[in-house]
């Protein structure tokens, strides 16, 4: 935006952030420019209201519990720090870079974007995914294409099929074996944000 | 002539065996791949005629290549193209297509004159800078034909293959250009070429490669929209298929423009609409025949080039030229790849690592495509062209059997990642939407316009827009998911079925007409379960009640013979078809399915067929749309589908089934009957008067996603209470029923009662009679005269019940309709349980409506 952001260093934590998340100072810089064009109150903050802004989100069919997933249990409010963080958990897997197992798993690893995805749909955060959650996004996703039986019948069988230990709720365990053939790593990347 | 004639038949008797001799031999083809074999049948084929005529009679002709054989295998490839792989690779494929083979082409061609010039090729060769740059531009172009034979059975990962594969098609118009603006520099002679000649050289790769593309489009375009209003002639579907796609081929050719491009994109732009719009079979027809044509066009093109390579005099050979081609095209083609890896994988979301490079550059094989072009060569024009020709042929053997040969040691022993034939889950496909969305979000609100943005963007046209052009109303409001979910369903109900195929038949209950496939052992699918077992699951009255003629059973007996000798052939055959590994019928898949799933949930509908009415309620939106048309569109693929074995009996009974029934003479009643699931329960038909109320009703309420599902469901259990009427005589069980059952209601209950009763799964087998008012047989009357519009519905609705309830709202729910419900859990024991023959001794029988027969 405005001159007073062009460099990096005007950014809180900028440092940090980049270490912590691998992104580089040029992302940073436009992800700080992106969040100040969202945060249209100069708050510092983002309200699930501020996501609305952006047009095309309207029009995704599972766009509201996706932003959901962008802010932590019980906070109304999510800051740039958290809102990079949340980001960085489409940035490519980078296969080479060695790890450091004292550390903590990246943002972007396969683990870290399967959580995010299990949040979207774990809409209470009770690490479950219900029926009744599951039948939400199913419904969103949809749209008027199917009838609530077939609905019904998809998520039915999907519980089924995951649910291993018959609570007739999928737990993020389930959810990852669920999905531990998929290539993870190249279906929830962005190539813009390596 | 007469030799060429006996030579001919030995040519084609060759090609016509060859890949039959060659699957034989199992084993031998896992190490050597068909296309060596064939190339090296060629060869000797070659000789031998060789030897007899004493000059080559065959040629592998231009024409014949370029306007059939050519075509066949780039339909094929283009229509089953994966297409969301191509375009998640699009970048990588243009890129390795266009700029990885002008780099081949220029290199070699440079190279090889500069080979000239140092005196590596022999004087004799007489070429110039510009024949060679046109022998470059034809050897360098990888090939499709070559590269599919090949890597289709090394089976890598589906990445690896769409690329290489990707870039053989699309380097065509690449290819096609180079060579035809060398053409006419060497026409022109070099000295009068201009430099604005070069200008127009780059402007026509724009014109050849994007008007290819366009015309393939707007064939695809053309072909979806044909395909809606098929409908009544599902006969010529497959037709239009394989003409539009060829047409597209063809124009493209006629204008100059890029024939492979325009044909795969042709293809891929219609397959998603014209595989919705068109009837199941001819969707086995297109699939089936295309393979089939693109496999005997490409035994033909390995085979003819192997008989072509004996051909003495059109060789003339030069070491030099050829080995220098052979090193300068290996090593060309390895430096571009890493070359445009490097640079593409700075943008590529998942690397190309240097294994997947290696096979790239290895799997550069040349094929058919360049033979054909430097035997079109003109002589006069070309001085070296003999050369040229015998330097392509030992390319194109070298490439394909070599490198052929090798690859898949190469593949194993690098360890590269293969191909599963996995299919996805029903959470994979969920969650993988789920993920395409998320994705969408966070670049959306990440502000980025990145792919996922795009590709939205093109969804969304794509179903406001094109689908609504190109798409049948009813397909079109189908959801894809649950399309997959049911294509998931069948597969477990397949292994379901073979699992458990044992413990099945040991509950398999006796059916006089089945006496003679007692003897079976296994039941190996679903349908053939359900023809010995299935009678077991639901009872309908109406068969009963209706005492036909002693021609309907006739008819009927006869058709179970016929029926059952014509089964089997069929199931054998499907057993172990493999060629190009395709997967099950969509049809066969269906009929195991609807068992599942009509077994697993949907059996609360089935009790009761007035039971569905309720829909209507709760769902007004659908009820409006479901208009007249949906209705047809929607009963008719099935009915037109099954025009073959089965209508035939249907037809010729139902008049007579019903003589004194009010139905009589009503005109929806035969063509309304259950449509689809015939073929699979042969002696349906026979069964002649599934009680037409049921379907007519069915096809009119049942929400658009159920219509298909739902007429398989009730004509498999019109199929299971098939033992017709004339079963009462034949079969002690159903008189057993009917004594179960208390008094008999036959021929007194009108139709429409009995139709009621007919799915009802629990205990109606008592109260059925009873509780159906007179009322229902007139607003049957009524309905079969309107033929379904709306209001007739609405006298109806009263005598809707809950869901649940199985009985008109008078009667209250009986508790045996626990069986469907139940069943929701374990699929494995619900189907046990459904075909579970009544213990003797049961106490109430009349609850268990499944296990009366």
């Amino acid at each position: 935006m405005g001159s007073s952001n062009s460099s990096v260093n005007n950014i809180p934590n900028a440092q940090e952030l980049m270490q912590e998340t691998g992104f580089s100072a040029a992302h940073i810089l436009r992800l700080h420019e992106r969040f100040e064009f969202l945060d249209k109150h100069k708050c510092g903050q983002l309200r699930p209201q501020d996501f609305g802004a952006v047009q095309e989100l309207a029009l995704n069919p599972i766009g509201d519990s996706i932003i959901s997933a962008f802010f932590s249990p019980g906070q109304e409010t999510v800051d740039f720090a958290s809102f990079v963080r949340i980001l960085a958990h489409f940035r490519p897997t980078d296969r080479n870079q060695s790890r450091d197992g004292a550390q903590q798993e990246p943002a972007n690893s396969s683990i870290r974007k399967l959580k995010f995805a299990f949040q979207m749909y774990d809409q209470d955060r009770d690490g479950k995914i219900s029926r009744a959650e599951l039948l939400q996004v199913l419904r969103a996703m949809l749209g008027i294409q199917v009838t609530e039986e077939q609905l019904q019948s998809i998520a039915e069988r999907a519980i089924q099929e995951a649910d291993l230990d018959r609570d007739d709720a999928i737990s993020f365990d389930e959810f990852r074996k669920s999905l531990e053939k998929v290539d993870i790593d190249h279906k929830m990347s962005i190539r813009f944000l390596r | 002539i007469n030799t060429a004639e006996s030579a001919n038949v030995v040519g084609l008797w060759t090609c016509l065996s060859g890949p039959a001799v060659f699957h034989f031999s199992q084993r031998f083809t896992t190490v050597v791949p068909e296309s060596c074999m064939l190339i090296l049948l060629g060869l000797v084929l070659g000789g031998v005629v060789l030897i007899a005529n004493k000059k080559q009679l065959y040629q592998l002709e231009p024409a014949l290549f370029f306007l059939f054989l050519l075509p066949t295998i780039v339909g094929d490839a283009g229509y089953f193209m994966p297409a969301r792989l191509f375009f998640d690779n699009l970048g990588a494929i243009l890129t390795y297509a266009v700029v990885g083979t002008l780099w081949n082409a220029f290199c070699t061609g440079f190279c090889l004159y500069a080979a000239k010039l140092l005196g590596v090729i022999d004087e004799r060769v007489q070429a110039d800078l510009m024949d060679f740059l046109l022998f470059g531009a034809l050897i360098s172009a990888v090939d499709p034909v070559a590269v599919l034979a090949v890597f289709e059975e090394v089976h890598v990962n589906d990445t690896l293959f769409i690329i290489v594969f990707g870039e053989s098609l699309v380097n065509d118009a690449v290819t096609v250009v180079l060579y035809k603006v060398y053409i006419s520099f060497v026409e022109v002679g070099v000295e009068n070429v201009q430099t604005a000649d070069y200008f127009k050289g780059v402007a026509s790769f724009l014109i050849v490669s994007i008007g290819g593309t366009l015309v393939g489009l707007v064939f695809a375009v053309i072909l979806g929209f044909i395909t809606r209003f098929t409908k009544k002639v599902r006969i010529i579907e497959p037709l239009f298929v394989f003409l539009m796609v060829y047409l597209a081929y063809l124009t493209a050719e006629l204008f100059s423009l890029s024939a492979i491009l325009s044909m795969t994109f042709c293809g891929i732009g219609a397959n998603k609409y014209v595989e919705a719009n068109i009837s199941q079979k001819s969707r086995t027809t297109v699939k089936y025949t295309m393979k089939t044509l693109a496999s005997i066009a490409e035994t033909i093109i390995f085979i003819f080039l192997g008989i072509s390579a004996v051909d003495k005099s059109k060789w003339a050979w030069d070491t030099g030229l050829v080995s220098c081609t052979l090193v300068f095209i290996f090593v060309f083609r390895a430096a571009g790849v890493i070359g445009q890896t490097w640079v593409l994988n700075r943008f590529r979301l998942v690397p190309l690592d240097k294994i997947d490079q290696v096979v790239m550059s290895y799997g550069g094989l040349r094929g058919a495509v360049a033979f054909a072009l430097v035997v079109l060569l003109d002589g006069e024009q070309v001085k070296a062209k003999d050369y040229f020709v015998a330097t392509t042929i030992v390319v194109v053997f070298f490439t394909v059997m070599f490198q052929g040969l090798t690859i898949k040691p190469l593949v194993d022993w690098l360890k590269v990642p293969r191909s599963t034939s996995r299919k996805p889950t029903i959470n994979e496909e969920i969650h993988e939407r789920a993920f395409d969305h998320i994705l969408t979000a966070v670049e959306d609100i990440a502000g980025l316009q990145g792919y996922h943005h795009w590709r939205d963007k093109w969804e969304q046209f794509d179903k406001n827009y094109l689908s609504k052009l190109l798409l049948r109303k009813s397909v079109y409001r189908k959801s894809e998911l649950w399309e997959a979910y049911q294509k998931i369903n069948i597969r477990d109900a397949i292994s379901v079925i073979d699992q458990g195929g044992n413990v099945l038949t040991s509950a398999r209950l006796s059916l006089p007409s089945m006496a003679s496939r007692a003897s079976f052992p296994e039941v190996t699918n679903v349908t053939n379960y359900l023809r010995e077992n299935g009678s077991g699951v639901c009872l309908d009255l109406q068969v009963i009640d209706n005492v036909p003629g002693a021609k309907v059973e006739e008819d009927t007996e006869t058709h179970h013979v016929l029926a059952e000798n014509l089964y089997k052939p069929r199931r054998r055959y499907q057993s172990h078809y493999s060629r190009h590994f395709m997967p099950l019928g969509e049809k066969e898949r269906q009929d195991r399915e609807v068992f599942q799933r009509n077994m697993k949930s949907r059996m609360e509908t089935f009790k009761s067929t007035r039971h569905k009415r309720h829909k209507k309620e709760r769902n007004p939106v659908v009820v409006p749309v479901e208009s007249e048309e949906e209705k047809g569109e929607h009963s008719d693929p099935e009915k037109e589908e099954d025009v073959g074995i089965t209508f035939v009996a249907r037809k010729a009974e139902t008049p007579k089934q019903r003589p004194k029934s009010a139905l009589d003479g009503s005109p929806l009643a035969s063509p309304s009957s259950p449509p689809s699931g015939d073929s699979h329960l042969p002696w349906k038909g026979s069964v002649g008067s599934p009680p037409p109320c049921v379907s007519v009703e069915a096809n009119k309420i049942i929400p658009v996603d159920l219509q298909q599902a739902w007429n398989q469901s009730i004509s498999s259990l019109e199929s299971i209470s098939s033992p017709p009427v004339p079963a009462e005589p034949v079969h002690p069980r159903v008189s057993a029923l009917s004594r179960l059952g208390g008094p008999r209601p036959a021929s007194y209950t009108p139709p429409g009662s009995t139709a009621g009763s007919t799915s009802s799964i629990g205990a109606q087998v008592l109260q059925g009679p009873f509780c159906f008012p007179e009322r229902n047989k007139k607003e049957e009357e009524e309905e079969e005269e309107e033929g379904g519009a709306v209001q007739e519905m609405q006298p109806l609705m009263s005598s809707l019940r809950p869901p649940g309830s199985l009985m008109p709202p008078p009667a209250p729910p009986p508790p045996g309709s626990a069986p469907g419900q139940a069943g929701g859990g374990n699929p494995c024991v619900y189907l046990r349980s459904l075909v579970m023959a009544p213990s003797p001794g049961s106490g109430e029988p009349h609850s268990r409506g499944p296990t009366q027969l």
